[in-house]
């Protein structure tokens, strides 16, 4: 059984202007001790659906339209409140891109770490000291006896990123969902980060959803990836089959746009168009007003994930019914 | 050969740091930007890198006087900008303009496009106001914007517009120098290219010089003429995008450019990485001789001692005191 199992998610806000169908219809699972990488256009829906899991979406405006998410049996979507406390923030948590949003400024890192000890088990203060100062150590702050009473403005942009982590690690978490946790890091302190995931991961046979801009941190972090677009799932495949045979045109031109794949000096590619307007209903393929393969049944046709051998799944009909 | 269109001396910004709240001592120093020095020559596009922290946003603003320099000279087209009057500053920093890395926070989100552009355009006296709006549509098309989305407000538009938006509002004054802090680290890579295009465009079209800030590597080796890397407030390493990039030098540079990931599975996991041992150091209380010294994997014993300066090496500068030596 799956670790967490996601089904028809949809997850829409309803605002003066319309509804936005930011979620629509997602589907997916993620198995003990496995990384899943999400990639795909800005705004297609890659935060959303997180936060639907984590029970982070405003509401209103947003609304979990339909869906299910068992994790270890249990539907996130529709439990009771002490449900959901004994799950989120303990055996699943989440990191964001910007460590300032997550930390209270006016409190002390130490306060910070032992919070969750403290509100989810019953453990002395002492105890749990001790153990945010290992998972401080664990997560590469030197000097962590004197640090952990620093404030958060006293770390730099990479060690407060690193605090994060370990809060969101304390915990023991089954899965870790990490939104964009690297992107305002230079690489040094990037591949320092991805290579304390790993090595936490390991140790904890944890689970990690890891959202990203970068293909090239997908490429050396996650087994699997899912491309999202206009609120779906368009293609799905272990990471070496997307990388050398990915098969969905959106997947393909996101690929070609990679500017360290293209050479220096010349223009870059580019995807024309825009990307579609949520509020407006999408009966077919999200990607078709820019896709250069489109044909009118692409606009009409509602679109479905199906396999094309080894766990790959993608969504495009001309690819399925063999035309491109 | 003519004046650089911006050129740096020396320039340095210092923070004070203070402690307690009711009695406040000062603390110390941030040496936040240490003594850079830079040409930017007309229509060059200048890449800006190091790790977070080292300076790279501290030297932007600096550059558009939005900070004081604590010691050194910005010159624009040879004008020093720290001897300016105020009212000879409010007309030089039209020559200057600067985009962020998010366009959220940057644009006024009760403001439509059309009062984003006009603003600069009336306060200047760009244009005549019965003008405004053909000048408004110009802009929005020169950056691939339709001028029917004149009266639309910001959150109406995507990211990638978003940031249209605010390139199109820093080219309003027609400036000399564009200073981009990471543009394009929030996008997509999709969006992300058609943003680099627009830039690389307008830097041929209309002889712009840009100064580009970014912690994606290839990126920055894409755009780039020359490529600054920092490390804690100083350059250590300078030169054409391609030798620095592809060929680089400083040990510092050489742990960075190690660690960018490639978007090839088999590739990026039998990779070498240069990992660099501990923290990068408080810029309060800086290492002595070459602030890289505790992260060195070459260093010395006269590293420890020893400042080193930026030094001609096989077509570029680097600062370090084993330059040459280096397998
Ligand atoms: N509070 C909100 N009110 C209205 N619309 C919202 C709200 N939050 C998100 N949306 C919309 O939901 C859609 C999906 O947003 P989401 O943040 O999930 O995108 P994303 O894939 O994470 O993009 P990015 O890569 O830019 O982070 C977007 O079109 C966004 O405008
Ligand atoms: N107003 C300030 N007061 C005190 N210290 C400051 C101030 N602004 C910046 N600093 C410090 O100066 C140093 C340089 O910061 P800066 O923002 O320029 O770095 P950066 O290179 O842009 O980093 P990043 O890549 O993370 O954006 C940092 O150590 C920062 O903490
Ligand atoms: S001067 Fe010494 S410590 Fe500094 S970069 Fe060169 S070898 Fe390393
Ligand atoms: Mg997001
Ligand atoms: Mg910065």
């Amino acid at each position: 059984m799956p670790l967490l199992s996601v089904k028809d998610l949809r997850t829409y806000f309803h605002t003066r202007n319309g509804i936005y169908r930011a979620v629509d219809g997602v589907s997916f699972s993620i198995e003990r001790g496995e990384t899943l990488g999400i990639v795909g256009e800005s705004g297609s829906g890659k935060s959303v659906t997180c936060y639907s899991i984590m029970g982070l979406v405003p509401q209103p405006p947003g609304r979990i339209e339909s869906g299910t998410a068992h994790f270890d049996g249990v539907d996130l979507l529709h439990c009771t409140p002490r449900e959901s406390r004994s799950l989120r923030g303990k055996r699943i948590a989440m990191i964001f891109q910007d460590p300032m949003t997550s930390l209270n400024p006016y409190m002390r890192i130490s306060e910070q770490l032992i919070e969750p000890l403290l509100i989810h088990g019953s453990i002395s203060r002492r105890a749990a000291l001790d153990q945010a100062l290992s998972m401080l150590d664990a997560v590469g702050i030197n000097d962590a006896a004197k640090r952990i009473h620093y404030y958060p403005h006293e770390f730099s942009g990479g060690m407060r990123q690193r605090v994060m982590i370990a809060m969101a690690l304390i915990t023991q978490p089954e899965l870790l969902i990490a939104d964009e946790p690297t992107t305002a890091l230079d690489v040094t302190v990037q591949a320092q980060i991805l290579e304390l995931i790993k090595r936490l991961q390991k140790e904890f046979n944890m689970a990690v959803i890891f959202i990203t801009h970068d293909l090239g941190v997908v490429s050396g972090l996650c087994d699997r990836v899912q491309v999202m677009y206009g609120g779906r799932i368009i293609e799905t495949a272990s990471t070496r089959s997307l990388f050398y045979e990915p098969r969905h045109p959106y997947t393909k031109a996101l690929q070609q746009s990679i500017p360290s794949l293209q050479q220096k000096g010349t223009q870059l590619f580019t995807i024309p168009g825009m990307p579609p307007d949520l509020s407006k209903p999408l009966p077919g393929c999200p990607f078709a007003p820019r896709c250069s393969s489109a044909i009118q049944a692409c606009r009409e046709k509602p679109i479905e994930l199906a396999p094309c051998g080894n766990g790959h799944e993608q969504s495009c009909s001309r690819v399925q019914a063999g035309e491109i | 050969m003519a004046d650089p269109i911006l050129e740096l001396v020396d320039v340095k910004t210092h923070f004070a740091v203070h402690q307690g709240f009711l009695f406040r001592r000062h603390a110390g120093t941030v040496k936040a930007v240490d003594g850079v020095s830079l040409r930017v020559e007309r229509g060059e596009v200048l890449g800006l890198v190091g790790e977070s922290g080292c300076g790279k946003s501290t030297l932007a603003r600096t550059i558009l006087q939005l900070l004081p320099t604590t010691a050194g000279k910005v010159l624009l087209a040879g004008t020093s900008l720290s001897d300016c009057t105020a009212r000879e500053l409010i007309a030089k920093r039209r020559d200057l303009q600067m985009v962020f890395q998010d366009p959220y926070a940057s644009l006024n989100p009760r403001m439509s496009v059309f009062a984003t552009l006009a603003e600069p355009l009336l306060t200047h006296g760009v244009c005549e106001p019965r003008d405004v709006t053909k000048v408004v549509a110009e802009l929005m098309e020169r950056v691939g914007l339709a001028s029917r989305f004149m009266q639309k407000y910001p959150h109406e538009f995507s990211g990638g517009q978003r940031q249209r938006i605010a390139i199109a509002r820093a080219l309003a004054l027609h400036p000399k120098v564009i200073v981009a802090d990471e543009p394009v680290s929030a996008l997509d890579v999709s969006i992300q290219a058609q943003i680099l295009n627009l830039l690389a465009q307008l830097v041929k079209d209309m002889g712009l010089s840009l100064i580009f800030i970014a912690h994606d590597l290839s990126v920055v080796k894409h755009i780039s003429d020359r490529v600054a890397v920092m490390y804690l407030g100083k350059i250590v390493e300078l030169g054409t995008a391609s030798d620095v990039i592809d060929r680089p030098q400083h040990p510092y540079t050489r742990a960075l450019v190690s660690a960018i990931p490639t978007p090839n599975p088999d590739v990026e996991r039998s990779r070498q990485r240069i990992v660099l041992p501990g923290d990068p150091p408080s810029p309060i209380n800086p290492p002595s001789g070459c602030t890289f010294h505790p992260r060195c994997p070459y260093a010395v014993a006269a590293c420890r001692s020893e400042v080193p300066m930026l030094k001609p090496y096989e077509n570029r500068e680097v600062s370090c005191l084993r330059t040459g030596e280096l397998p």
